[in-house]
Order: structure tokens, then C-alpha cells, then sequence
């Protein structure tokens, strides 16, 4: 057998059903054996793409997502989306073709090092030397990929070695004796932290994007239903249980509700789980939940006390963890502090101002409309803080985001991933006028094959986010944020693509079609909406500000 | 906050897979998180399919836990020990060539290496070389004396250090 069809059996044991990516002169062995191997191969239409599918497709599924690229120039293509991947611990595997190993290191045509490029943003990665390398290589890499905190893994692949013969064997395990990911926490420590919880007076939960990776959402429901503990969502973490929910203060931070921020800051008791104590969460480090202990469960030892000094560390999976705090966990005596969070609630709701064609309004009615049912992806700007605070999660996975990276670009091509592998849910990606133009160019991926994803691009002519921050930040001066000129007509661009395009202005026009938008079976649809151009995210705690320092915006 | 010495200086020793790449792995960690290296060497073990790098760094207990957490993240390393946090023996070497214009310069420095114990492994017409080895005291101790016959050039290896045994 080839090297290239070594690689392609063993991708096939490890369960691939699908390769986002594009061809190149390093990958023609490769593209040649996947042409009729029954694996699906998903054309996008830039590398970047492919890789944003590939995270989309793990991340809505919580399997390895795939893509391909060749050496060089799609090598390179593809960082941006490992980088988002490798932020938000989402397990994929990249496959890049690379120069002839004779050549390796002569500059030669489209030859990069892509696995030096790569090792700051990759969970680990493989430059396959030998072709009796090729099963060790990719059983590894997919297993280092899902288990323990999950990441990307890039393999670059020489095209002499696709072309050299070897012998096929599958390694019946995977035996990385320097690598023996942690999933129990220690017993010690999670009975340390009951009796912390059960001694707390206003205890508040952080749950992260841990909760949705390791599956824990029913023990997470479980935990807080017994003990009644309020609970906020990061950005990652929405979804993990329905934020709809009594003691649900939905997101915290920067644009997080109020009661989130209130409740954090007064508790006495932090219990984070799955979630890394990001900037945008704690807002100045040095005032954040100044009276609280803190528990902290993380499967990745280095994310517990990196960002806040932490009282009780768990290191283990979060599902785990929960499942053994569940045997002992109880009611505890906190109605005081529910009481006062529900004032907070009923006192500082979220709100906006109902004049206009408002990007909230449109996140209320899609969410009425799906009832949490659907994938939704987003942008990154406004549009993905607008969905944070209005669409109501309900479901782990729901929620596809970039988070940790925030790229912009990231949600069109990541939703036509999430649909590959949800073909039976409706996937929206809400965008922003700016980062739909990021990877404009995949819907030529999404109508080819009939991977019907609806956007929503809430138009607002501007890089709305940064704008906003000038506006209160820079004294109006507008630099370079205005999409005004040379913004093209997205509803002929659609069109031109063979999608559908709709254009509205109004809240009734917007009523009118989205039933016809979102049962639209066949087709990928395109919604340019004509929002108020200089409407803001509120709540904001501007950044350095404590979690209480918040502007509102709002007479 | 835990308030620690920033100076501290750590001796870390990392057993790591004898790969490709591993080093610069590693180099690439320290360079990402603004951690600075003081000095660094590695080599191949007893056995050979694993190397052990001894890397000494400053930094404060904090900065010292996120290194420990950070490398043992890598695939590559099997174990990583602060040294410092035990009984352990440390070594350097160095290679010192001092300039000896006449006869009794020659003698003199001659002298200070035999009281050192160190060794003269190169003599020159105007130049001896020196080989000496030990704590880092002890070499800039050594140093310092023979600058004043002119100290031409240095080459140091850096710590290497290995726990003691009390068994
Ligand atoms: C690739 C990339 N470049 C730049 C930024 C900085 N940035 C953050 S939000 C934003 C504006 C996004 O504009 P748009 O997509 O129209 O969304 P809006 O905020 O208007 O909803 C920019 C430029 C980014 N996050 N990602
Ligand atoms: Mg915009």
C-alpha cells in the first residue's frame, strides 16, 4: 500500500466521515485515494474555511473535525482556524501536505514550516518522516486531539512518503507513556469543597465551555436543582443548561447581564467549573468577587490559579467531578441570597430601547421561533454579544462561537460544519456586516453542497463593536469602521451564488419572512437586516473596570 | 497574592522524549509566556530514546507553578522536578582562556587553578586555557581572580544537576 492510502485507512478506522478542505500539488496523492474512498470531501473555497467547518462540525457534534490543505500558502491558510480551535479546546486534526522530505528545509516551492508555525497553537503536531510512521502518527493524533483538554492536532504529511509503499497495520492502543490525561478529581478535594459549598451563604457557579465538552450538562442540572445555587454561563458555557432557568443569572463580564456581575461580586463562594477566568469574564483582576473563596474544576491543571489565586483546585473532567459532588450535595440553606438575586433580576433586566429595527429584537424573535432548538453560530462584534444576551439556551452545543480567539469570519463556514454534521436541525449563523465578508466566498461551499444554512447579517454598515468603543472611548472618531462604502448588495450576492436573499428594514417585514426563512429546506438563505446603525451592546463593563463599574447606555 | 521572590533562581529538570521538535517546543514555551532563561542543557540519558534538559529560570513561586504546569502540558515531556525544592548535587563547567604575558604570570595562575582544582587543558604562547568545574559560586569565584591576568574568553555549559540518594 501508498502512503497516501495508509493514511486514508487509518482515517477511516478512526471513524472520518467527512474532510473539509482544498487540494494542492502537496495533497494529490491524498485527494487522489479520498476521490473514491467513500469519505466525504467538502470543497470550501478558502483553507480558512475549511478549517472553521472542521471546528463547527466538532464542535456542535463533540466529535474530531477534519480539514486538509496543501503545503504552503494552504498550510498557512489554515493557522487562523486552528488558533480559534486551540483557544476554545475545540479537537480537530489538520492535514497539511508538505515539500518532499529531500526538499525539506531548502526553501522550496510552497514549502513552509508549518509545524514550527503551528506549535504555539496546536495541542501537539507531527511531521511523519517514515511511512511505517503513518498509523502510530494518526491514532495519536486523534486521540491527543479528543481526550484530556481536547485541541488541534496538525499532521504534515511529505508527498514523496504519500507516494512511498509500506504495510497497513492498525496499533490496537495508544500508548503515549508522557501523556496520561487526569479525569478523576481527587476525592479529598471535592469532599474539601462540599463542605465549603455547604457552609457558603451566597455561593454563585461559573459554568465554562468544560460543562458542554465534557458532556456534563445533565449533572450540572442535577447539582443546581438540588442546591438551588445561582449559576451564570460564559460565553462558551451557554447552553449548558437552560438559562431560562430560576437561579440562572445568564452570561457574566464584560457585556454580561448585571445580576451576573452583582451576584459575582458579593458572593462568598465561587465554584468555576470548566471555565478559565478569561479577561472578558473577570474584568479587573484585582476587584474581582473580592469576598469569595474560589473552587476551581478544570481538566487542564495549568488553566487553575493562572488567572485568580483559587482556594480548592480540582483537576478532572467536570462531568466526573460533578457526578461524585452529586452523591453528597444537598440543599443548602442560602434563601436569603436567592431572594436577593431575584430582586436583581426583576430590578436590572436586560433592555434596550424598542425604537427602530433593533439586532436584539431579531435574537428575541429567532429564539421565540426556535425555542433553543437550533445550532446558532456567530460573528464576532456586536452580533455575537447581541445573540449571548438574547437568544435563550437551552441546550449544550447550541452555541457556536469563537470565544477565546474571536475571529471574525468564524461563523459562516463553522455553521455549514455544524450543519455536515446536523443535517436535521436548522443552523443559523448571525452575523455582522464586517465578518460575513471574512469568508464570504463558502457560499459557493454551502449552496454546492446543499448544506442549507440560514444567515442573518445584522447590518449595521459599521465594524459595530469597534465603533462602539470609539464612540465611548475615542470621542466619536469614527477610524476606519464605517462598511458604508463599497458594502455590497447581499441579496444579489446571495443571488449570485444561487442562494436566497432577503432584504428587510422593518420589524414586520422581519416577521413576514422569517417563518419562510427558517423552514426553508433546501436552500441556504442570506437576510441582509437593516438594523439601527449606531445601536450598542449594554451592559459594559469597559475593559480594566471592575465587574461593577458598568455603563448602561440607557436614560 | 502570594508574595514571593522574583529573583529566586529555580534549577528544573525535564525528562522529555528524544524527538525532533521537542526542543524547540519547549524553547518556544519559555519565549511565549515571557519567561527567561537563565541557562539550558540538554542531552541524552542512560536511555536513549529520552533526553533531560536542566533549565534554570528566576521567577516567583507563581511564575514557578505555571512553568511546571505549562511543560508538563506538552506531549513531549514525561516528567518535569524543581530541583531546587530538593537534596541535589549541581555542577558547571567552564572553559576560561586567561592571558599570561611572562613566566610568572604563567606560575601564578598555574597556581590558582591547582587550588581550584581545576585543570590546564591548552597552553598557548601567550594564553593557558583552564578547565574548571563545580558551583556557580565557585566559578565566578575563579573568574574574578584570574581578570586581573586578562580573561580572553569563556565558555560556560550552564547547571547540570541530579537529585542525591539516601537509600
Ligand atoms: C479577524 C479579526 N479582525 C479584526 C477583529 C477586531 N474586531 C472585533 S469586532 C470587529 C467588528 C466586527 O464588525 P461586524 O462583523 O460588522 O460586527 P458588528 O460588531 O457590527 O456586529 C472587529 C473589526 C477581529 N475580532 N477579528
Ligand atoms: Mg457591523
Amino acid at each position: 500500500m501508498k502512503g497516501a492510502q495508509i493514511f486514508v485507512e487509518c482515517l477511516k478506522r478512526e471513524g472520518v466521515k467527512v474532510i473539509f478542505g482544498y487540494p494542492g500539488g502537496a495533497v494529490l496523492p491524498l485527494c487522489d485515494v479520498l476521490y473514491d474512498s467513500g469519505i466525504r470531501f467538502i470543497l470550501t473555497r478558502h483553507e480558512q474555511g475549511a478549517a472553521h467547518a472542521a471546528d463547527g462540525f466538532a464542535r456542535s457534534s463533540g466529535k474530531v473535525g477534519v480539514c486538509l490543505a496543501t503545503s504552503g500558502p494552504g498550510a498557512t491558510n489554515l493557522v487562523t482556524g486552528i488558533a480559534t480551535a486551540y483557544m476554545d479546546s475545540v479537537p480537530i486534526v489538520a492535514i497539511t501536505g508538505q515539500v518532499a522530505t529531500h526538499l525539506i528545509g531548502n526553501d522550496a516551492f510552497q514549502e513552509v514550516d508549518i509545524t514550527g508555525i503551528t506549535r504555539p497553537i496546536t495541542k501537539h503536531n507531527y511531521l511523519i518522516k517514515d511511512v511505517n510512521e503513518i498509523p502510530r502518527v494518526v491514532r495519536e493524533a486523534f486521540y491527543i486531539a479528543k481526550t484530556g483538554r481536547p485541541g488541534p492536532v496538525l499532521i504534515d504529511f511529505p508527498v514523496d512518503i504519500q507516494r512511498k509503499d509500506g504495510e497497513f497495520y492498525w496499533p490496537e492502543k495508544v500508548e503515549i507513556r508522557s501523556y496520561k490525561p487526569k479525569y478523576e478529581g481527587h476525592p479529598l478535594q471535592i469532599k474539601k469543597a462540599w463542605e465549603l459549598i455547604k457552609s457558603s451563604k451566597r455561593p454563585v457557579l461559573i459554568a465554562g465551555g468544560g460543562v458542554i465538552i465534557s458532556n456534563a450538562s445533565e449533572e450540572l442540572k442535577k447539582f443546581l436543582e438540588k442546591t438551588n445555587i445561582p449559576v451564570a454561563f460564559t460565553l462558551l458555557g451557554l447552553g449548558s443548561i437552560d438559562v431560562e432557568w430560576e437561579y440562572s443569572l445568564g452570561m457574566p463580564g464584560m457585556h454580561g447581564t448585571k445580576y451576573a456581575n452583582f451576584a459575582i461580586s458579593e458572593a462568598d463562594l465561587l465554584i468555576s467549573i470548566g471555565c478559565r477566568f478569561d479577561d472578558r469574564v473577570t474584568g479587573k483582576i484585582d476587584e474581582f468577587a473580592p469576598n469569595a473563596k474560589i473552587i476551581h474544576v478544570d481538566i487542564d491543571p495549568s488553566a487553575i490559579s493562572k488567572n485568580v489565586e483559587v482556594d480548592i483546585p480540582i483537576v478532572g473532567d467536570a462531568k466526573l467531578v460533578l457526578k461524585k459532588l452529586n452523591e453528597v450535595a444537598e440543599k443548602i440553606d442560602i434563601s436569603d441570597w436567592l431572594k436577593k438575586i431575584k430582586e436583581w433580576k426583576e430590578t436590572h433586566p436586560l433592555k434596550y430601547e424598542k425604537n427602530g429595527f433593533k439586532p436584539q429584537y431579531i435574537i428575541e424573535k429567532i429564539s421565540e421561533y426556535t425555542k433553543g432548538d437550533a445550532i446558532i453560530c456567530t460573528e464576532v462584534g456586536q452580533n455575537q454579544m447581541w445573540t449571548a444576551q438574547y437568544y435563550k439556551f437551552k441546550k449544550p452545543r447550541s452555541l457556536i462561537t469563537s470565544g477565546g480567539l474571536g475571529t471574525m469570519g468564524f461563523g459562516f463556514p463553522a455553521a455549514i460544519g455544524a450543519k455536515v454534521a446536523n443535517p436535521d436541525k436548522i443552523v443559523i449563523d448571525i452575523a455582522g456586516d464586517g465578518s460575513i465578508q471574512m469568508n464570504i466566498q463558502e457560499l459557493a461551499t454551502a449552496v454546492y453542497n446543499k448544506v442549507p444554512v440560514k444567515v442573518f447579517i445584522l447590518n449595521n454598515c459599521y465594524l459595530g463593536m469597534v465603533r462602539q468603543w470609539q464612540q465611548l472611548f475615542y470621542n466619536r472618531r469614527y477610524a476606519f469602521t464605517c462598511l458604508k462604502g463599497g458594502q455590497p448588495d447581499f441579496v444579489k450576492l446571495a443571488e449570485s451564488y444561487g442562494a436566497i436573499g432577503y432584504r428587510v428594514t422593518n420589524e414586520k417585514d422581519f416577521n413576514e419572512i422569517l417563518p419562510k426563512v427558517l423552514e426553508e429546506k433546501e436552500k441556504v438563505v442570506f437576510v441582509d437586516c437593516r438594523i439601527e446603525p449606531e445601536e450598542n451592546v449594554f451592559p459594559m463593563v469597559p475593559a480594566g473596570a471592575s465587574l461593577t463599574e458598568i455603563l448602561d447606555g440607557l436614560a | 497574592m502570594k508574595k514571593n521572590n522574583k529573583n529566586q533562581s529555580h534549577i528544573i529538570s525535564v525528562t522529555v522524549e528524544n524527538r525532533f521538535g521537542v526542543l524547540a517546543r519547549i524553547a518556544g514555551l519559555f519565549s511565549a509566556r515571557g519567561y527567561n532563561i537563565d541557562s539550558l542543557s540538554v542531552a541524552e540519558t542512560e536511555d536513549p530514546s529520552i533526553s533531560r534538559m536542566i533549565i534554570v529560570v528566576k521567577g516567583d513561586e507563581k511564575i514557578l507553578e505555571q512553568i511546571y504546569k505549562q511543560l508538563n502540558k506538552l506531549i513531549d515531556v514525561i516528567k518535569v522536578q524543581d530541583l531546587t525544592q530538593e537534596e541535589h548535587i549541581e555542577r558547571e563547567l567552564a572553559l576560561i582562556k586567561v592571558n599570561t604575558q611572562s613566566f610568572n604570570e604563567r606560575q601564578e595562575v598555574m597556581q590558582l587553578v591547582s587550588i581550584f582544582r581545576g585543570k590546564i587543558v591548552d597552553v598557548g604562547k601567550k594564553t593557558l586555557t583552564i578547565e574548571i568545574s563545580g558551583v556557580d559560586s565557585k566559578i565566578r569565584a575563579m573568574l574574578d581572580l584570574l581578570k586581573t591576568f586578562g580573561i580572553k574568553e569563556v565558555i560556560r555549559t550552564g547547571k547540570i544537576a541530579i537529585t542525591r540518594e539516601f537509600k
